[in-house]
C-alpha cells in the first residue's frame, strides 16, 4: 500500500487517458472543422431531444451533484432526495412548461441582458457584479474537488495540487475542450453513470443490499457516541419530514422549510435563472423542443440520486473512516488533508470497493466533472466580466481584438482567483452547505427579482436593484448571525432560512419601492413582461399536431406522477 | 427523432461525427479493456465482494455500446447541405476557427 490515498495504477491511468484524449481530439477537429457534420452537430439545431436533454442535465452533474450530494448522503440519509424529488424535478418542469416560452418568444439571452432590458443600468450593475462574484466562489468549489482528487491520486500537498489542477483546467479551456460543450456533457453523462452504478450495486452488495443498509444504518446510529451529531436512524430512512436536513425540530416548520425553502426559492431559482443551463434547451430549433428539453431532462434527473446518495449511504456504515467520523472522531487522510470530511464519502468508498480498472473509469468521470463544471464558471465569468462589466462601464468602443484580449487575461486571472477561493470551499466539512449558502446570496433574490418583474409590469427600475441589494445582504445577515451562534440550525437549515429571508426581503421591498418610483412606459416592456408579449409569441404553431409523447404537456405530466410517487415511497 | 428530410443530391451522412457513434466508441473502448482487465487481471474480490466487477461492467458496456452504434446504422443523421454553422464564441478563449485580423 503507497501512501496516497487512492492506489491507482497503469490501467487507471490508462482509462483516464482515453478519455482525455477523446475530449481533446473533439474539441481539436471542431475548430478545424474538419468536417460538415460536426459543424452540424455544434450549430445546435436539429439535435435530437435527447442530447439537448442529456446535456441539460450533464452542465449540472459535476460538483454540487456528485460530491455534495453524496457527502450530504453520508451524513443525513435519504432526505437528502429531496434535492432531486422536491427541488430540481418540479423546478425543471416549471421551467419547461411556463418560463421556457417567454424566454424563447422574448429572445433573452443571458440574465444581466434581461435586467439591463427591463430595468436599466442599476439592476444590470449589480446583478453583472454579483453573478461574476457567484461564478468566482463555485469555481473555487469545483478546484477544491479536483484537487482533493489530484491529492488523493498523487499524494501532493493540496496547495501543489490545486495549482496544477488549475493549470490543468485553463490548458483544458485553451485547446478548445469547451468549444464541443454538447458532445462533452453527453460523453461525461455517459462516462459518470457507467462508473456510479457499479459503484452503488457493489457497495449495496458489500452491505447486504438495501435491508442490510438500512440494517446497518439502525445499528451505527442507534450506538453512536453523544458527542456525534449523527441524526436518528428514522431521519435518515425516511425523506420527511427531513428534520436532518432542515435543522428544524418541529416536523412541520421542517416540510416548510424544506417545500418553501429548498423547493421553491433554491431550486426554481437555481434552475430557472440559471443561463448556463437555460442555453442547452434554447439551442433548439423551436419552442416546442426548448420546451421539451428540461422536461426530457427530468426523467434521468429523477434517477441520478440512487447512483449520487445511495453511495454516500453506503460509504458511511462501511468505510472505516467514515464510521469513525460520523460516531463523532476526527479521523486522519481524506482528500484535504485535514483530517477526513464528509465530502471524502465517494473517494473513500471508491478506493475500498472498486477494483482497479473500474477505479479508473470512476475517476476519469469524476475529473471530467470538475474539469468541465469549473471551465463553465470560469467561461460565465469571462463573459460577464469582457462584455456586461468591461465594454459597458469601463472601456466602450473598442476593437473586437481587445475584448478578446481582456477575455483572455479575464480566464487567467479567475483561475488563479479560484485557487483562493478554493480555500473558503476546503474550510467546509460538507461542501453543500457551502453551495447551498452561496445560492441562497445570489440566486434566491436574483429570482424574485426576475419572476416579479416578470409578471408585474408596475415593478421599476429602482426596485430592481433596490431588492437585490436588500435580498442579498440580509441572506448575508442572516448567514453571518447564525456563525455568530445567536441560533442554531443543523444541516442545510441555515442555507434555506437565508434563502427564503432573502426572496421576502426582496419581493416586500421591490413592491414598496415600485410604488412610489416611476414605472417605464408599457411600450418598452414588450417581451420583458410577460402581459406584455404577444402570444404568438409564446406558442409553437405546430405542437398540436405531433403525436402525445412529443408534445410538451403530456411529458411534464408523466415525469410529475413519477416524482409524486417517489415521494411517497421513501 | 433524428431524421431529416433528404434532399434530392446523394444525402451525406454524419457518420463518425454522429454524436452516438462517439459515444459508442468511447464506452466500446472502455468496455473491451474492462472485460479484459477482469479475464486477466486480479479479481480483487475482497474488494467487491466475490464480483469480477470488471469483467461484468465491461461486458456491459459493449452491449450498450453496440447499442448505440447500432442505433446510429438503422436511423442515420443526415446532413442538410445548408445549416447554420456555430459562430466562434469570441468570449470563450479557446483557439479561433479563424484567426482574428491581426493590425
Amino acid at each position: 500500500m503507497s501512501d496516497t490515498l487512492i492506489d491507482a495504477n497503469w490501467l487507471d491511468y490508462l482509462l483516464v487517458a482515453i478519455y482525455f484524449g477523446f475530449v481533446l481530439g473533439i474539441g481539436v477537429m471542431a475548430r478545424r472543422s474538419v468536417s460538415d457534420s460536426i459543424d452540424f452537430f455544434l450549430s445546435g439545431r436539429s439535435l435530437p431531444a435527447w442530447v439537448t436533454g442529456l446535456a441539460f442535465i450533464s452542465a449540472n452533474l459535476g460538483a454540487v451533484e456528485i460530491m455534495g450530494m453524496s457527502a450530504n448522503g453520508a451524513e443525513l440519509g435519504l432526505p437528502t432526495f429531496h434535492y432531486f424529488w422536491v427541488g430540481a424535478v418540479p423546478a425543471m418542469l416549471f421551467l419547461g412548461v411556463v418560463m421556457m416560452p417567454f424566454y424563447y418568444g422574448s429572445k433573452v439571452r443571458s440574465v444581466p441582458e434581461f435586467m439591463f432590458r427591463r430595468f436599466g443600468t442599476g439592476a444590470h450593475l449589480v446583478n453583472a457584479i454579483s453573478f461574476a462574484v457567484a461564478q468566482l466562489l463555485i469555481a473555487g468549489v469545483n478546484l477544491a474537488l479536483l484537487a482533493g482528487i489530484v491529492r488523493a491520486l498523487l499524494g501532493w500537498p493540496i496547495w501543489v495540487s490545486l495549482i496544477v489542477a488549475g493549470a490543468v483546467v485553463l490548458s483544458y479551456i485553451t485547446l478548445g475542450g469547451l468549444s464541443a460543450a454538447i458532445y462533452n456533457e453527453v460523453l461525461q453523462f455517459f462516462v459518470i453513470v457507467a462508473s456510479l452504478v457499479p459503484l452503488t450495486l457493489i457497495g449495496l452488495h458489500r452491505v447486504g443490499g438495501w435491508d442490510g443498509l438500512t440494517d446497518k444504518i439502525t445499528a451505527a446510529s442507534a450506538g453512536a457516541a453523544s458527542a456525534s451529531e449523527a441524526p436518528p436512524a428514522a431521519d435518515q430512512l425516511n425523506a420527511w419530514p427531513g428534520q436532518a436536513l432542515s435543522g428544524f425540530d418541529s416536523p412541520l416548520l421542517s416540510v416548510i422549510g424544506i417545500v418553501f425553502g429548498l423547493g421553491f426559492v433554491l431550486s426554481f431559482g437555481y434552475w430557472t435563472t440559471n443561463f448556463v443551463e437555460v442555453q442547452r434547451a434554447m439551442a433548439s430549433d423551436s419552442i416546442s423542443a426548448a420546451r421539451k428539453t428540461p422536461i426530457i431532462g427530468s426523467f434521468p434527473k429523477m434517477f441520478v440520486p440512487f447512483i449520487v446518495i445511495v453511495p454516500g449511504m453506503i460509504s458511511a456504515v462501511l468505510v472505516k473512516e467514515m464510521i469513525d467520523l460520523k460516531n463523532g472522531g476526527s479521523p486522519e487522510g481524506g482528500a484535504s488533508g485535514e483530517g477526513v470530511a464528509y465530502n471524502d464519502a465517494l473517494l473513500l468508498l471508491m478506493r475500498d470497493v472498486l477494483p482497479n480498472g473500474l477505479l479508473g473509469l470512476a475517476i476519469a468521470g469524476l475529473l471530467a466533472a470538475f474539469m468541465a463544471g469549473m471551465a463553465a464558471n470560469i467561461s460565465a465569468f469571462n463573459t460577464v466580466f469582457s462584455y456586461d462589466l468591461w465594454q459597458r462601464y469601463i472601456r466602450k468602443d473598442h476593437s473586437d481584438d481587445y475584448y478578446l484580449r481582456i477575455g483572455r487575461l479575464a480566464t487567467v486571472a479567475a483561475t488563479v482567483i479560484a485557487i483562493f477561493t478554493a480555500q473558503i470551499a476546503l474550510g467546509y466539512d460538507n461542501v453543500m452547505n457551502y453551495l447551498q449558502t452561496l445560492f441562497g446570496f445570489f440566486n434566491a433574490p436574483l429570482f424574485a427579482t426576475f419572476i416579479l418583474g416578470m409578471f408585474w409590469k408596475r415593478m421599476t427600475p429602482t426596485a430592481g436593484w433596490v431588492g437585490l441589494v436588500a435580498g442579498t445582504l440580509s441572506a448575508i445577515a442572516v448567514d453571518r448571525t447564525a456563525a455568530a451562534g445567536v441560533f442554531e440550525l443543523s444541516g442545510q437549515g441555515v442555507a434555506f432560512l437565508a434563502a427564503s429571508v432573502a426572496f421576502v426581503v426582496d419581493i416586500v421591498l421591490s413592491v414598496v419601492v415600485s410604488l412610489v418610483t416611476k414605472p417605464k412606459p408599457a411600450s418598452e416592456l414588450k417581451g420583458l413582461v410577460y402581459s406584455e408579449t404577444p402570444r404568438e409569441d409564446r406558442t409553437d404553431p405546430h405542437e398540436a399536431s405531433y403525436p402525445w409523447y412529443r408534445r410538451t404537456i403530456p411529458l411534464a405530466s408523466i415525469s410529475l406522477a413519477m416524482v409524486i410517487v417517489l415521494n411517497f415511497a421513501f | 427523432m433524428t431524421e431529416k428530410s433528404e434532399t434530392a443530391a446523394a444525402p451525406h451522412k454524419a457518420g463518425a461525427f454522429d454524436i452516438r457513434n462517439i459515444i459508442g466508441a468511447l464506452l466500446g473502448i472502455y468496455g473491451v479493456i474492462l472485460a479484459l482487465a477482469g479475464l486477466l487481471g486480479e479479481h480483487e474480490p475482497e474488494k467487491t465482494g466475490g464480483v469480477n466487477a470488471n469483467l461484468w461492467t465491461g461486458l456491459a458496456l459493449v452491449v450498450v455500446a453496440l447499442g448505440f452504434i447500432g442505433w446510429a446504422r438503422w436511423r442515420p443523421v443526415v446532413v442538410p447541405d445548408d445549416f447554420d454553422r456555430p459562430d466562434d464564441d469570441p468570449t470563450r478563449p479557446a483557439p479561433q476557427r479563424k484567426r482574428p485580423p491581426s493590425h
